[in-house]
């Protein structure tokens, strides 16, 4: 399966970004091939819709799985719609995220923000 | 005469300012351009009040038609549109309305519906037509709704007074592009100082003529004169605090009403704004 994660640096040193849409990068982690992916988020500076069009990147990138800080509601609307999992980050660790994600530790967010929308 | 009250931030004194001008006009229209929060009407409390829905389009897609072939959410660029298990999603809040998916969809699978965004309400109060622009919560314009509000002044009318929206973003910018003249209600304080330059300079580039009310003018801070000295921007007048305009403004009241001496500050302001409109 297919897991992504935004992350700050296209690295393996890189920590989890707490932005979704605006992260700068995404990590997509395959669990078959243990092969690891980092792909410019192209969202990240988009006026508006960051969420809305990163989203669509996660759908279109196979993804199975999106672990994160938090997600807005209009991103959630388009995962759901795809049947990606949105799980919520246990810390700012790439491997430690992985790793609690294989052992089921991760919980599923159900709590979506309304978005900042240039807010802060 | 179409007069646009601004200020570079909210709680300058704009509806203050443009109630009370509207009050002590023989005649006047008064528009309510802060359509996110229109607070005028409640100052001026409009009868026999009338009002209409303000709609936008946005794209409907006819799946039998549709190939996914994504032209339209590529074409997107306010990524109002995904593609969803080869189905096209729109988020109706992003969207601006713009048009152009249609257009690029070469299926004819887009068809535009009207979308409630809002509504102008239409009232009398006195001798002041009162028009309010309510933009419904969570619409990510206010501009639809602003220009069917201004879209209400009377065709007649000798003063037109536009309560504008604060700040100086687009709807501020579309509000003031339909005055003569621009009005700016400064506080004479650092912040407000920052402000007002931001504010100048959206009015320099509408290229209107402006000028300057300083409210709350008391202390001892003099930095907002000084920039008008400058850039010879004339100050129209100074309204001091005083408690029993505050008193007034918090029970909803147009001071001028109430207040012989606040009517006449605001009827040679409007006096002086005609000189300073035909000179």
């Amino acid at each position: 399966m297919k897991i992504v994660i935004p992350v700050n640096e296209n690295s393996n040193e890189t920590t989890v970004c707490a932005s979704f849409g605006r992260a700068p990068y995404f990590l997509i982690y395959d669990t078959k091939n243990q092969t690891e992916e980092y792909v410019k988020n192209l969202a990240a500076d988009a006026q508006g819709g960051a969420g809305i069009k990163a989203a669509q990147f996660i759908v279109d990138s196979g993804a199975d799985a999106l672990l994160t800080v938090r997600c807005g509601q209009n991103a959630a609307d388009v995962l759901n719609a795809a049947g990606v999992k949105i799980y919520k980050t246990s810390s700012d660790k790439v491997d430690e995220n992985l790793k609690d994600f294989a052992e089921g530790k991760l919980e599923a967010i159900t709590q979506f923000h309304a978005g900042f929308h240039g807010r802060q | 005469m179409k007069l646009a009250i601004l200020s570079g931030k909210g709680g300058t004194g704009k509806t203050f300012v443009a109630v009370n001008l509207a009050a002590v006009a023989d005649k006047a229209v008064y528009i309510d351009c802060d359509v996110e929060e229109p607070n005028g009407r409640l100052f001026l409390k409009p009868t026999d009040t009338k009002e209409t829905v303000v709609t936008t389009l946005i794209p409907q897609f006819d799946g039998t038609k549709c190939t996914a072939c994504r032209k339209c959410v590529d074409f997107c660029r306010f990524n109002a549109l995904v593609l969803v298990k080869d189905k096209p999603m729109v988020f109706t809040e992003i969207c601006h309305s713009c048009g152009g998916c249609p257009l690029v969809c070469p299926e004819g699978a887009i068809t535009e519906i009207e979308k409630p965004v809002g509504v102008v309400e239409t009232g009398q109060s006195a001798n002041v037509h009162v028009v309010t622009g309510c933009m419904n919560l969570g619409e990510a314009s206010g501009i639809p709704v602003i220009n069917a509000a201004l879209s209400q002044d009377l065709k007649d009318s000798e003063l037109t007074v536009i309560d504008c929206p604060p700040g100086t973003a687009c709807s501020a910018m579309e509000s003031a592009d339909y005055a003569d003249y621009c009005v700016i209600v400064v506080e004479p304080t650092a912040f407000g100082l920052h402000n007002f330059k931001m504010v100048y300079e959206l009015v320099t580039v509408l290229n209107k003529p402006c000028g300057v009310i300083i409210n709350k003018a008391d202390g001892e801070y003099h930095e907002v004169e000084k920039f008008c000295d400058e850039h010879n921007i004339p100050i129209l007048c100074r309204i001091p605090y005083s408690s029993k305009l505050a008193s007034l403004g918090a029970g909803a009241q147009v001071a001028s009403l109430y207040d012989e001496k606040t009517a006449k500050l605001f009827h040679d302001l409007l006096t002086d704004i005609k000189k300073e409109v035909h000179s």
